[in-house]
Order: structure tokens, then sequence, then C-alpha cells
């Protein structure tokens, strides 16, 4: 990396979030609501790129992460009163647990075994999200309550269901995940994560302890999840099972996948991407999981760097 | 009915589930055997199965026997096709890698699963059995069906094992699987092995939705479920092992049947999963397989 590097990259991170910020003023109401939705699930995608572009670990069960922080929200704002900060404290706090638990025991393997590991981990928990139906209401799901979903701060009250309110929340959730990310990368702690994805044995031989630092990717990888998926809840008010199901899953991978493995920003260029491709081609048909299919496997194929991936290897190398 | 005639049926299910699951895992346990290769897709090529036969029969309305026949010759061929081209365009290309063909067999699941969505619809859709009588128990009468998809499966399982074990193909396969590098010096063709076990595997589980079909109706996501317990049954079996999976299949289908005439399935299927989770973390070598190389 060049010297200057560090500052443009800086620069570019606040560029983009201002541009994100001058955009509501300017969209028209369909795409002001999707554009908070993308965000939303851009720092889903962020999370999942921080296991899987800085760590090189490939998880296929990370909805169980999104879900925990939707139910752990969801749940407890409707059933035990809490409020939107309570409500969304408690998402990531069943998110930090759930990621600790799967990883003391999942990233005792690697490579394809963790992969398998976490898919069942994550269909366990589908699965639990439809057994306990009593409360989660399985797949149909619960909305709730527009009274719970006011918050008052410092005399000033906001109304969740607003749209203004609603895409400066996700605006500053992105936001917030967004440089967490770029500084994780950036640190000393990023470097040897880097190092794990790119020669894990090199890395024990230096003398670190690289099981400790897998864990703590993981762990901030399905806390920022976990709060993507609690700010979901909060913000649409509709918490169900299919959050939880593998298509989930396969989503972030895909958005990581498009938009760049390993660069900050591509988590966004995916999501918002996918997000209108799958949108404009459901006005065509029922099948537009298709999409999904097709752009997979053309991009394993033929783009396994993605779209900013493959910009900062051509022309731009200081993209981090 | 009291117990012993509910456990009695229990068995029975659990026993035709077994042979189908016994049927579907062998597919998989064969493909990630020989060529390394987690095929997410397995599942579609199930429902595939399930699918064709009812287009294979509907073209012999009135004949349910010489419709099913027919599609227990043709639906295996054209999975077999489909199988094939997916590996010459797909997979070959990307030199097998583990990662990546997971990422890509994850795609042709969805391609499958929505071509078929776009093609046959959204309904379930039943097929007729081939034959149709009742065998009478004391208790209760049970479908004659049952019992032609067990012994069915049966003679697939065995023939199966005689080719892998007695034919040449059988042993270039192993040698394949043995040690790639090695086999390609000895002139065996290994794409074409790597071709064909894909459609080998493939059409193991297209025959078992072919077998299920007039049992279950045939849906566009009818293959989830036998995909995720084919992973149960290859982990547990112990990954590349072709007796521990079989073996792994009766012990699971049988008990999965039984369990859930007792129990909720949805916790049945929850603790299977963790308890899989476990065993690959645990054991690796799965709790039938031998020691791995």
């Amino acid at each position: 990396m060049r010297p200057g590097g560090a500052g443009r990259a800086v620069l570019l991170h606040l560029a983009v979030i201002a541009l994100l910020f001058g955009l509501q003023f300017v969209l028209a109401p369909y795409h002001h609501t999707n554009l908070s939705r993308i965000m939303v699930l851009a720092s889903y995608a962020i999370g999942y790129n921080i296991l899987l572009g800085y760590t090189g670990l490939m998880s296929l069960g990370h909805a169980m992460f999104f879900a925990a922080g939707l139910y752990g929200a969801g749940l407890t704002v409707q059933y035990l009163g809490f409020g939107v900060i309570s409500g969304f404290s408690a998402g990531l706090l069943s998110g930090l647990c759930l990621a600790v638990t799967v990883g003391l025991v999942a990233l005792r393997t690697s490579g394809v075994s963790f992969m398998i590991v976490t898919l069942m981990f994550a269909q366990a928990c589908f699965l639990g999200t439809l057994y306990l139906s009593n409360w989660t209401h399985g797949d149909e799901g619960f909305v709730l309550d527009a009274e719970a979903r006011r918050w008052s701060f410092g005399g000033i009250s906001f109304d969740l269901s607003q749209p203004t309110a609603r895409y400066n929340i996700a605006l500053l959730l992105f936001a917030v995940c967004l440089l967490l990310c770029l500084v994780l990368v950036r640190s000393a702690v990023g470097r040897v994560l880097i190092a794990v994805r790119e020669n894990e044995e090199r890395t024990v031989m230096l003398g670190y302890h690289t099981f400790r630092y897998k864990l703590l990717s993981l762990a901030v990888s399905g806390t920022m999840s976990a709060a993507a998926g609690a700010t979901y809840a909060l913000l649409f008010s509709y918490v169900g099972s299919t959050f939880a199901s593998f298509q989930y899953s396969i989503f972030p991978l895909l958005w990581v996948l498009l938009g760049g493995v390993g660069t900050t920003l591509g988590p966004l260029v995916g999501a918002a991407l996918m997000f209108y491709l799958v949108d404009i081609s459901s006005g065509f048909t029922s099948s537009y999981m298709l999409v999904v299919g097709v752009a997979l496997v053309l991009l394993i194929l033929w783009a396994p760097k993605g779209i900013l991936g493959t910009i900062r290897e051509k022309a731009v190398s200081w993209l981090p | 009915m009291s117990f012993g005639p509910h456990l009695f049926l229990a068995l029975l299910e659990g026993t035709v589930s077994a042979f189908v699951l016994a049927l579907t895992a062998l597919g998989l346990s064969i493909v990630f055997g020989v060529m390394r290769v987690v095929n997410v897709a397995h599942g579609e090529f199930f429902m595939l199965g399930a699918v064709l036969a009812w287009a294979f029969s509907s073209l012999i309305p009135g004949m349910p026997a010489a419709g099913f026949a027919l599609a227990l010759v043709g639906s295996p061929i054209v999975v077999g096709a489909i199988a094939i081209s997916a590996d010459r365009l797909v997979l070959r290309r990307l030199n097998y890698g583990p990662e990546a063909t997971i990422v890509a067999t994850i795609g042709l699941l969805y391609i499958i699963q929505q071509v078929v969505l776009m093609t046959y619809g959204p309904d379930a859709r039943p097929v007729q059995p081939p034959i149709n009588f009742r065998i009478v128990f004391p208790w209760f009468g049970y479908s004659g069906y049952k019992l032609v998809v067990v012994a069915a499966s049966a003679v697939l399982l065995a023939a199966t094992w005689y080719v892998m074990m007695r034919t040449r193909l059988g042993l270039v396969m192993r040698a394949t699987q043995f040690d790639r590098e090695t086999a390609q010096a000895f002139g065996i063709p290994v794409d074409r092995v790597y071709s064909l076990t894909f459609a080998l595997g493939a059409a193991l589980a297209c025959i078992a939705g072919v077998l299920i079909v007039p049992i279950q109706q045939a849906h566009y996501l009818m293959g989830l479920d036998p995909l995720l317990l084919s992973f149960i049954v290859v982990i547990v079996g112990g990954l590349g092992s072709l007796r521990g999976t079989v073996m792994a299949a009766f012990v699971i289908g049988i008990s999965e049947g039984v369990i859930s005439v007792f129990f909720s399935p949805t916790l049945a299927k929850i603790i299977a999963t963790l308890f899989v989770a476990l065993v690959l973390v645990l054991r690796p070598g799965g709790l039938f397989g031998e020691k791995s190389r």
C-alpha cells in the first residue's frame, strides 16, 4: 500500500456516507424505503465480510446471527415490553452470545467442515424458530406494535415508522458498521486476521494464537449481523422465520461475492445491486431466486473477486 | 391402536424411509468420496426425479405401471445428462476447489429449483402408484407399494455396490478417489471419471425421487429435506465411506421414522442437526468411518 492511501481511503468512506445522507433528499419515496432496507442489509453483509473477506472463513449459517438480533429485539419488545434501545441491546447481546457459543464449537473445524457445521447450527436455529411457534408464530411471523417503536431521547421523540427517522437510523447503523470495519481491518488485530486468511500455519508459527483471533472475528461478525437483524426488526416491524432460513445465509455470501470479497465497500455495492436485480426480476416472474442462482454461478466462474475486488486489482490499488 | 402395533407401524415407515434415504445419501457419498465435492444441489436431483416421474407418467395416461416404468428409465437419463453438463460447464472450470464448488452448487440448487417452479409450477402433484394392493395386518392395512420401494432400493444398493467393487468402472473410480494424480499418470481419464461419478450420484438421488413420488407428492421445494438428511447420514457415516453411509442411513432413517411418530418431527430434526454438527467437530471421520488418511 502506498503512503497517502490511508487518508484517501478514510475520505472515500466519509464521502460515501455523505452521499447516502444526501440521497434521502432527492429520492422518490419508493427508492427511499428501498435504500433504508439496503443499508441495513449492507450492514449485515459487512459483518459477513469481516469473517469471509478478512479472516478467510466461509460461513453458510449467518442467518442465525441475523435472526438472533431480529428475534432478540422482536421478542423482547413484543412480550417483555422493552423499548427501542433496550430491545436493540437485547438483540445485540443474543447475537454475541450465539456467535461465541457457535465459535467455540465450530472453529475447531475449518474449510468445508466449518461451512457444514455452521449450516447445521443455522438449520437448528431455523427449526427452533418454527418449533417455538407459540411465541414466534413460525413462518407467519408477527408485527411489532407501532407504540413500541416510538423512542424519545433528550426531549425529542422519534417514530421509527416515519421514513425520515427510518432512513437516518439505517444510515447511522451502516456508517457505524462501515467505519468499525475500516478501523478493524487497518488495526494490528485486522492485520493478524488477514494473515490467518493468507496462511494460518505461518501465522501460528509467528506465535499468534489464531483460534482467539478467529473467535474474535466471528464474535464481531456475528454481533454486527445481529445488530443489522435487530435494526431490521425495529425499523420494518416484521419478525418471521424466513429471516433465519438458508436463503438468508446465502444472501450475504452473494452480496459480498458480488461487491468484492475483502473490500470494505463491497458489501454495500453487492447488496444494492442484488436488491434491485431481485426487485426488478420479481416484477416479471415469481422465480426471482433464479437470478440469485445464476449470479452465484457466474460470479464464482468468471469474477471470484467481485466488482470492487476487480477494480482494486486493475486500477485503484489503495482501495481498502 | 395400542403401543405394540403403533411401534410396528413406526418401524415399517422408518424402514421405507431408511432405504430411500440410503439411496439418496449413497449418491452424495460417492460424489464426495471420488470428487471431494460437497454437492449442495443433490436434493434438487431428488426433486427432479419426482417431478420427471410425474411428467413421464402423464405421457401415458391410464396406465400407471407403464408410465412408472418409463419414468424409472427416463428420469435418471435426463438427470444424468444434466449432471454431466453441470460438471463440464461449471465444476471442471473451478478445478473442483472445495469452497468454490460449494458456492457453485448452491447456485445450481436455485437454478434447478426455480426453473422447475417456472415450468412445472408451485403445485404439489400426485403420481399413481404402479401397483395397487394392500397388505392386511391384524391391526392395520399397509400399502404394498411401499414394500416395492424397499425391494427396489435394496436391488439398487446392491447394484451400486457391485459396480463400485466388482467392475472396471468401479475400480477406476476407486483409484481416482485414492489418488487422483497417480490415477491420471496411469492413463485413467480422470475428467471422464468425474463426469460419470457426478452423473451416477445424481441418478441415484433421482431414482430415489422417482420411487418416493407415489407416496409423497412431487413439489418443487421437496429437495431440501432429503438434502439435509443425506448430509447428516454422510457425515455420521464418515465422509467418503460407502459402507458407513449405508449403515448410518439405516440407523438415522429408522430412528427418524420412530421418533417422528412419537415426538414432534421438528424437535427430532433440531436434535439431529445439532448432533451432526457435534459429530463433525468431535469425530471428523464419522461414527462408523475408518481413520482418515
